[in-house]
């Protein structure tokens, strides 16, 4: 059987939360898996992130290197290549960093790749089953993933429990990162800007997505906001359209979010979208299409067209006050 | 700067109702209606508003059938210079390393100083770029919000990574960058733009003029291989409200009081 990995992803010396969702993601793989997981940066935040992941994993791979101390994928790359196996199976999240790093990983090891795994149905030889969405969430595929020549799988943070035993007592060996000249360099991160209105505090969100058309339609969100009380938020084309502020988006490129009551007005359910939504909310639905994922999510859905149902959803509450 | 942007025909899919065909191997295809992936969209924004900045050609291409060629037209109407269509019955059932060989073997084809692509497409995979980048032997950046020409040797490139928040990065060309959504505001198409390029050829090109085997591209070299579409059963989901307009607002209010979610 292949020799399984984690990559963990951390910050600032802390695991990120897939770090423990991978050991899952790997069990439902093969529930015998003993999966070594791969830490790489550098210095005393780096040592940190390796015991606090040993707790968890038996073996961890410690790649300290001076260039590594930012995760630039590149670099990353390099580091992995000159250390994994042939037919190693690696998992990491399907994050920005993910997404960066896992498809050329592949390319580079000749290794299967599979990415955006929601789930896994086992192991039969050297394939592996697996259950991802297409179309934005509407539909589910299986995909037969051949690990023969050891694969790259990028799995959807959150999906899988984290496994919370930390009884592995591991051990950390340190590796060596090799050659990571890359041509590509980091420079800094931008910190996002902060918006007038600051929606990770707000208790109710009216939140607006691609459903509602036009710019000149927002109006009736606003309407609504103002009648309930409640802020207004918005999914990412909204956004890009430059209807709403980037202070507005919810979601893993945009804020997390932990309202008591969240409406989603025209919004289809996106796993990034959803993923900037905490502390379950009562979460209401309204979108005109019955089989919009969001309908899966939510604990009330309205099958509605919101330019029709919301101004009269307005003047409703209006009235009763 | 030459540029290349690789751009798909997509089902829209906040036009569409996605359903799976009665056998579950595909989508219910009738009465889609087809655009250009969202991303690719944004790529070809760019891409063009480089060239009108320092000059050099932008080039579409695609691995479709026929009626992909509608995407490349679109885009021309937008800007592009030119469009390459790679079609060929041997390239079905790529996977996405195969479908990152046919492009990589169009790349070697000209000469370009810039790739994009979309972030991703219509699986979601998000693999493309990052694979033909690899295969390509070039550096790679994903997510990509800003670009800006620092010589002709370096761009400075802006990823858009958790929170919002932004990666800077010097990286060389030629490189492969996928663009994020929102980079820019793409230019709209009108019908007449579509019309003054419906007849310039798009050459098009197969396997063999690209020098691809059938142990490199299609089904018999995918390692990873859709086996069918289905609607996953996910316990019960939302209470839907029933009844007049009238009703599900008065149920709705109610609901929403109790919540605290009127203040
Ligand atoms: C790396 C990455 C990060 C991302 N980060 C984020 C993020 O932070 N936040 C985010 O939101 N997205 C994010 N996205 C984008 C995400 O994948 C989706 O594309 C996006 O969430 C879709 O937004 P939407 O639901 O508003 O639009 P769509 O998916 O287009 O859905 C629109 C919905 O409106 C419905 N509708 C249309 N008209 C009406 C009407 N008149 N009445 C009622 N309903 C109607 C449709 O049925 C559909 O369900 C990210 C993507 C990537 C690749
Ligand atoms: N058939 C294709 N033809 C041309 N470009 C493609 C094709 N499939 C994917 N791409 C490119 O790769 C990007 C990411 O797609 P994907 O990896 O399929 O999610 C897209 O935005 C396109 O730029």
């Amino acid at each position: 059987m292949a020799q399984f990995f984690a990559y963990i992803v951390h910050k600032n010396g802390v695991a990120d939360d897939s770090a423990l969702e991978l050991i899952n993601a790997a069990k439902k793989i093969d529930p015998s898996a003993a999966v070594t997981a791969i830490v790489t940066g550098s210095g005393g935040d780096l040592d940190k992130v390796a015991g606090e992941v040993a707790a968890s994993y038996p073996e961890v791979w410690k790649i300290d290197n001076a260039d590594l101390a930012y995760p630039n994928a590149e670099v990353v790359r390099k580091a992995l290549i000159n250390n994994l196996p042939a037919d190693a199976v690696l998992l990491m999240p399907h994050d920005t960093f993910g997404m960066d790093l896992a498809p050329g990983l592949s390319i580079k090891l000749d290794s299967a790749f599979v990415s955006d795994v929601a789930d896994f149905e086992g192991v039969d030889g050297t394939d592996i089953k697996v259950i991802r969405q297409e179309f934005s969430g509407q539909v589910s595929t299986h995909v037969n993933c051949d690990m023969s020549n050891g694969a790259v799988i990028t799995v959807r943070p959150g999906v899988f429990q984290p496994d919370e035993s930390k009884s592995a007592g591991g051990k950390v060996v340190d590796k060596d990162a090799g050659d990571v000249s890359a041509k590509r360099k980091y420079l800094e991160v931008v910190v996002a800007e902060v918006g007038d209105v600051d929606i990770t505090k707000s208790e109710i969100l009216v939140s607006v997505g691609r459903g509602i058309e036009d710019q000149d339609n927002l109006e009736i969100i606003h309407e609504l906001a103002e009648a309930m009380g409640a802020d207004v938020s918005c999914s990412r084309p909204i956004v890009d359209a430059k209807w709403l502020e980037k202070s507005r988006q919810v979601g893993t490129s945009g804020l997390t979010v932990k309202p008591k009551v969240y409406l989603a007005l025209g919004i289809s359910g996106s796993f990034q979208h959803m993923g900037g939504i905490k502390g379950n909310p009562f979460i209401v639905a309204i979108n005109k299409n019955p089989k919009a994922p969001i309908f899966q999510m939510a604990d009330v859905g309205i099958e509605e067209d919101i330019l029709e149902f919301v101004p009269e959803l307005t003047e409703a509450i209006n009235e009763a006050k | 700067m030459e540029i290349l942007v690789c751009v798909k025909r997509v089902p829209d899919t906040s036009e569409n109702e996605i359903e799976v065909n009665s056998d579950g191997t595909d989508i219910e295809r009738d009465d889609l209606v087809y655009s250009v992936n969202e991303w690719d969209n944004y790529a070809v924004e760019e891409a063009i508003q480089i060239k009108d900045k320092v000059g050099g050609s932008v080039t579409v291409v695609t691995v479709g059938d026929q009626e992909s060629e509608e995407v490349l037209r679109r885009e021309m109407a937008m800007g592009a210079d030119n469009g390459i269509l790679l079609e060929d019955d041997a390239f079905e059932g790529s996977d996405g390393k195969g479908i990152a060989t046919i492009l990589k073997a169009a790349v070697e084809k000209g000469k370009y100083d810039l790739i994009l692509t979309g972030a991703q497409a219509d699986d979601g995979a998000a693999q493309v770029g990052g694979m033909l980048a690899a295969l390509l032997d070039l550096p790679y950046a994903s997510l990509v919000n800003s670009i800006e020409i620092i010589d002709d040797k370096k761009l400075k490139v802006g990823r858009e990574i958790e929170g919002g928040n932004q990666e800077m990065n010097e990286i060389e060309m030629p490189c492969v960058l996928s663009i994020q959504t929102g980079i820019n505001e793409p230019r709209y198409v009108g019908i007449r733009g579509i019309r003054k390029v419906a007849s310039v050829e798009i050459p098009t090109h197969g396997a063999s003029d690209l020098g691809l085997g059938a142990d490199m591209v299609g089904a018999g070299a995918a390692k990873a291989k859709r086996l069918d579409y289905f609607v996953p059963e996910l316990g019960e989901g939302a209470e839907m409200l029933e009844g007049t307009t009238e009703e599900k607002i008065a149920k709705l209010i109610e609901l929403l009081k109790a919540k605290g979610g009127i203040k």
